[in-house]
Protein backbone atom coordinates (compact mmCIF):
# COMPACT_ATOMS: atom_id res chain seq x y z
CA UNK A 1 0.00 0.00 0.00
CA UNK A 2 1.17 2.90 -1.12
CA UNK A 3 0.84 5.78 1.74
CA UNK A 4 0.63 9.48 -0.58
CA UNK A 5 0.23 12.41 1.31
CA UNK A 6 -1.46 14.39 -1.02
CA UNK A 7 -0.87 18.38 -0.33
CA UNK A 8 -2.40 21.43 -2.64
CA UNK A 9 -5.68 23.69 -1.38
CA UNK A 10 -8.04 21.05 -1.96
CA UNK A 11 -10.27 23.40 -3.82
CA UNK A 12 -10.39 21.12 -6.89
CA UNK A 13 -13.08 18.56 -6.74
CA UNK A 14 -15.56 20.72 -4.85
CA UNK A 15 -14.90 23.62 -7.89
CA UNK A 16 -15.15 20.95 -11.04
CA UNK A 17 -18.82 19.46 -9.30
CA UNK A 18 -19.61 23.27 -9.24
CA UNK A 19 -18.64 24.14 -12.24
CA UNK A 20 -20.89 21.24 -13.54
CA UNK A 21 -23.94 21.59 -10.97
CA UNK A 22 -24.42 25.29 -11.68
CA UNK A 23 -23.82 24.24 -15.79
CA UNK A 24 -26.69 22.25 -15.08
CA UNK A 25 -29.23 24.58 -13.26
CA UNK A 26 -28.39 27.09 -16.14
CA UNK A 27 -29.24 25.16 -18.97
CA UNK A 28 -32.26 23.90 -16.94
CA UNK A 29 -32.98 27.75 -16.59
CA UNK A 30 -32.71 28.48 -20.26
CA UNK A 31 -34.67 25.60 -21.90
CA UNK A 32 -37.48 26.02 -19.33
CA UNK A 33 -37.76 30.14 -20.37
CA UNK A 34 -37.34 29.68 -24.36
CA UNK A 35 -40.03 26.86 -23.88
CA UNK A 36 -42.09 28.98 -22.26
CA UNK A 37 -41.47 32.36 -24.33
CA UNK A 38 -41.84 29.80 -27.64
CA UNK A 39 -45.18 28.52 -26.56
CA UNK A 40 -46.39 32.37 -25.91
CA UNK A 41 -48.35 33.68 -29.11
CA UNK A 42 -46.88 37.14 -29.47
CA UNK A 43 -43.90 38.66 -27.43
CA UNK A 44 -44.12 42.15 -25.77
CA UNK A 45 -43.36 43.68 -22.47
CA UNK A 46 -46.08 42.63 -21.04
CA UNK A 47 -45.60 38.45 -21.87
CA UNK A 48 -41.89 39.35 -20.50
CA UNK A 49 -42.86 41.16 -17.08
CA UNK A 50 -45.34 38.54 -16.38
CA UNK A 51 -42.38 35.78 -16.82
CA UNK A 52 -40.92 37.35 -13.87
CA UNK A 53 -43.74 38.65 -11.64
CA UNK A 54 -44.26 35.57 -9.60
CA UNK A 55 -42.02 34.87 -6.21
CA UNK A 56 -40.88 31.46 -7.65
CA UNK A 57 -39.73 32.23 -11.61
CA UNK A 58 -38.05 35.55 -9.59
CA UNK A 59 -36.37 32.75 -6.70
CA UNK A 60 -35.30 30.63 -10.29
CA UNK A 61 -34.32 33.48 -11.51
CA UNK A 62 -32.07 34.51 -8.85
CA UNK A 63 -30.80 30.99 -8.86
CA UNK A 64 -29.77 31.00 -12.61
CA UNK A 65 -28.19 34.24 -11.68
CA UNK A 66 -26.52 33.52 -9.12
CA UNK A 67 -24.99 30.01 -10.64
CA UNK A 68 -23.94 32.11 -13.66
CA UNK A 69 -21.65 34.19 -11.34
CA UNK A 70 -20.01 31.11 -9.10
CA UNK A 71 -19.88 29.39 -12.39
CA UNK A 72 -17.93 32.57 -14.13
CA UNK A 73 -16.00 32.50 -11.09
CA UNK A 74 -14.72 29.33 -11.41
CA UNK A 75 -13.97 29.53 -15.32
CA UNK A 76 -12.14 33.21 -14.76
CA UNK A 77 -9.81 32.12 -12.27
CA UNK A 78 -8.92 29.23 -14.42
CA UNK A 79 -7.98 31.23 -17.44
CA UNK A 80 -6.24 33.96 -15.49
CA UNK A 81 -4.21 31.06 -13.28
CA UNK A 82 -3.44 29.71 -17.11
CA UNK A 83 -2.50 33.08 -18.83
CA UNK A 84 -1.04 35.45 -16.20
CA UNK A 85 2.34 34.41 -14.85
CA UNK A 86 2.96 37.57 -12.21
CA UNK A 87 1.41 36.70 -8.94
CA UNK A 88 0.64 40.55 -8.36
CA UNK A 89 -1.53 41.19 -11.40
CA UNK A 90 -2.67 37.63 -11.30
CA UNK A 91 -4.21 38.16 -7.31
CA UNK A 92 -5.41 42.08 -8.73
CA UNK A 93 -7.30 40.41 -11.26
CA UNK A 94 -9.20 37.63 -9.20
CA UNK A 95 -9.74 40.49 -6.47
CA UNK A 96 -11.54 42.90 -9.70
CA UNK A 97 -13.20 39.87 -10.77
CA UNK A 98 -14.67 39.08 -7.39
CA UNK A 99 -15.81 42.56 -6.37
CA UNK A 100 -17.54 42.85 -9.83
CA UNK A 101 -19.48 39.74 -9.62
CA UNK A 102 -20.79 40.35 -5.77
CA UNK A 103 -21.83 43.96 -7.26
CA UNK A 104 -23.62 41.76 -10.15
CA UNK A 105 -25.26 39.93 -7.15
CA UNK A 106 -26.67 43.01 -5.64
CA UNK A 107 -27.55 44.52 -8.88
CA UNK A 108 -29.42 41.27 -9.37
CA UNK A 109 -31.79 41.56 -6.52
CA UNK A 110 -32.44 45.31 -7.30
CA UNK A 111 -33.38 44.08 -10.75
CA UNK A 112 -35.79 41.43 -9.75
CA UNK A 113 -37.20 42.51 -7.03
CA UNK A 114 -37.08 46.18 -7.95
CA UNK A 115 -39.01 46.14 -10.17
CA UNK B 1 13.22 18.12 -34.91
CA UNK B 2 16.10 19.81 -36.80
CA UNK B 3 17.26 22.32 -34.25
CA UNK B 4 17.29 19.28 -31.65
CA UNK B 5 19.86 17.82 -33.80
CA UNK B 6 21.96 20.29 -34.34
CA UNK B 7 21.60 21.34 -30.89
CA UNK B 8 22.90 17.48 -30.04
CA UNK B 9 25.62 18.17 -33.03
CA UNK B 10 27.22 21.27 -31.23
CA UNK B 11 27.03 20.13 -27.75
CA UNK B 12 29.74 17.20 -29.32
CA UNK B 13 31.78 19.33 -30.84
CA UNK B 14 31.76 22.58 -28.35
CA UNK B 15 32.31 21.00 -24.92
CA UNK B 16 30.06 23.25 -23.37
CA UNK B 17 26.16 22.59 -22.25
CA UNK B 18 23.87 24.09 -24.64
CA UNK B 19 19.95 24.08 -23.64
CA UNK B 20 18.58 22.59 -26.30
CA UNK B 21 14.44 22.72 -25.08
CA UNK B 22 12.16 24.59 -26.81
CA UNK B 23 11.70 28.20 -25.35
CA UNK B 24 8.20 28.64 -26.98
CA UNK B 25 5.44 26.96 -28.75
CA UNK B 26 5.11 27.69 -32.62
CA UNK B 27 1.65 28.23 -32.35
CA UNK B 28 0.82 28.37 -36.51
CA UNK B 29 2.22 25.20 -36.64
CA UNK B 30 0.49 23.36 -33.91
CA UNK B 31 -3.11 21.20 -35.82
CA UNK B 32 -5.40 20.79 -33.92
CA UNK B 33 -8.41 18.70 -34.15
CA UNK B 34 -12.15 19.82 -34.33
CA UNK B 35 -12.20 19.46 -30.65
CA UNK B 36 -9.45 20.99 -29.71
CA UNK B 37 -11.24 24.09 -31.55
CA UNK B 38 -14.81 23.72 -29.39
CA UNK B 39 -12.53 23.44 -25.98
CA UNK B 40 -10.22 26.65 -27.12
CA UNK B 41 -13.73 28.49 -28.14
CA UNK B 42 -15.71 27.28 -24.95
CA UNK B 43 -12.84 29.41 -23.30
CA UNK B 44 -13.05 32.11 -25.83
CA UNK B 45 -16.60 32.33 -25.45
CA UNK B 46 -16.82 31.86 -21.57
CA UNK B 47 -14.52 35.02 -21.40
CA UNK B 48 -16.56 37.44 -24.05
CA UNK B 49 -19.85 36.48 -21.86
CA UNK B 50 -18.31 36.91 -18.46
CA UNK B 51 -16.55 41.22 -20.12
CA UNK B 52 -20.42 40.97 -21.58
CA UNK B 53 -22.43 40.40 -18.04
CA UNK B 54 -22.50 44.29 -16.99
CA UNK B 55 -23.98 44.65 -20.84
CA UNK B 56 -26.43 41.81 -19.92
CA UNK B 57 -27.73 42.49 -16.41
CA UNK B 58 -28.16 46.47 -18.37
CA UNK B 59 -30.67 45.04 -20.89
CA UNK B 60 -32.67 42.66 -18.02
CA UNK B 61 -33.08 46.02 -16.19
CA UNK B 62 -33.64 48.20 -18.45
CA UNK B 63 -36.41 45.57 -20.41
CA UNK B 64 -37.91 45.18 -16.96
CA UNK B 65 -37.83 48.18 -15.48
CA UNK B 66 -41.16 49.88 -17.03
CA UNK B 67 -43.15 49.86 -20.29
CA UNK B 68 -40.74 53.34 -21.37
CA UNK B 69 -37.03 51.54 -20.75
CA UNK B 70 -38.62 48.59 -22.25
CA UNK B 71 -39.87 50.61 -25.57
CA UNK B 72 -36.79 52.73 -25.46
CA UNK B 73 -34.76 49.15 -25.57
CA UNK B 74 -36.30 48.15 -28.39
CA UNK B 75 -35.45 51.41 -30.18
CA UNK B 76 -31.65 51.21 -29.32
CA UNK B 77 -31.66 48.02 -30.20
CA UNK B 78 -32.69 48.37 -33.73
CA UNK B 79 -29.58 49.80 -34.75
CA UNK B 80 -27.17 47.77 -37.12
CA UNK B 81 -23.98 47.60 -34.66
CA UNK B 82 -26.16 46.98 -31.50
CA UNK B 83 -27.58 43.95 -33.66
CA UNK B 84 -24.48 42.32 -34.70
CA UNK B 85 -23.00 42.92 -30.94
CA UNK B 86 -25.77 40.69 -29.63
CA UNK B 87 -25.48 38.48 -32.97
CA UNK B 88 -22.17 37.59 -31.25
CA UNK B 89 -22.56 36.93 -27.99
CA UNK B 90 -25.62 34.69 -29.24
CA UNK B 91 -22.96 32.67 -30.96
CA UNK B 92 -20.77 32.95 -27.74
CA UNK B 93 -23.91 31.75 -25.35
CA UNK B 94 -24.56 28.69 -28.34
CA UNK B 95 -21.43 27.30 -28.37
CA UNK B 96 -20.54 28.06 -24.85
CA UNK B 97 -23.83 26.43 -23.88
CA UNK B 98 -23.53 22.84 -26.48
CA UNK B 99 -19.96 22.53 -26.08
CA UNK B 100 -20.65 22.44 -21.94
CA UNK B 101 -23.22 20.13 -22.63
CA UNK B 102 -20.43 17.85 -24.68
CA UNK B 103 -18.47 17.97 -21.75
CA UNK B 104 -21.34 17.12 -19.40
CA UNK B 105 -22.05 14.15 -21.78
CA UNK B 106 -18.25 13.32 -21.30
CA UNK B 107 -18.16 13.26 -18.11
CA UNK B 108 -21.39 11.04 -17.55
CA UNK B 109 -19.54 8.24 -20.00
CA UNK B 110 -22.13 8.82 -23.01
CA UNK B 111 -19.60 9.43 -25.52
CA UNK B 112 -17.64 6.32 -24.83
CA UNK B 113 -14.90 6.62 -27.48
CA UNK B 114 -12.94 8.90 -29.58
CA UNK B 115 -14.93 8.65 -32.60
CA UNK B 116 -18.17 9.80 -30.92
CA UNK B 117 -16.35 12.16 -28.87
CA UNK B 118 -15.03 13.78 -32.16
CA UNK B 119 -18.73 13.36 -33.86
CA UNK B 120 -20.03 15.47 -30.92
CA UNK B 121 -17.63 17.78 -31.41
CA UNK B 122 -18.73 18.48 -35.22
CA UNK B 123 -22.45 18.66 -33.96
CA UNK B 124 -21.09 21.11 -31.60
CA UNK B 125 -20.19 23.42 -34.55
CA UNK B 126 -22.71 22.56 -36.85
CA UNK B 127 -25.48 23.07 -33.79
CA UNK B 128 -24.68 26.83 -32.53
CA UNK B 129 -23.32 28.32 -36.00
CA UNK B 130 -26.62 27.30 -37.65
CA UNK B 131 -28.89 28.35 -34.31
CA UNK B 132 -26.80 31.52 -34.86
CA UNK B 133 -27.74 31.92 -38.20
CA UNK B 134 -31.73 31.37 -37.63
CA UNK B 135 -31.87 33.02 -35.07
CA UNK B 136 -30.18 36.08 -36.18
CA UNK B 137 -32.42 35.76 -39.09
CA UNK B 138 -35.31 35.47 -37.00
CA UNK B 139 -34.48 38.62 -34.50
CA UNK B 140 -32.97 41.19 -37.09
Amino acid sequence: MVNRTVTGAHYGLRDWLAQRVTAAVMAIYVLVVVGYLLMQPSFGYDTWLELFTSNVMRTFTMLFLLSLFYHAWIGVRDIVMDYVKPAGIRLLIHVLVILALLVYVIWSVQILWGM
Amino acid sequence: MTHRISGFIKKMTINKPIKTRPKHLALHKIYLPLSGYVSILHRVSGAVLFLALPLLLLLLDQSLRSIETYTNLTEYLAHPLLKLALLGLLWAFLHHFCAGLRYLAIDLHLLPNLDAARAASKWVMAVSLTLTVVLGVKLW
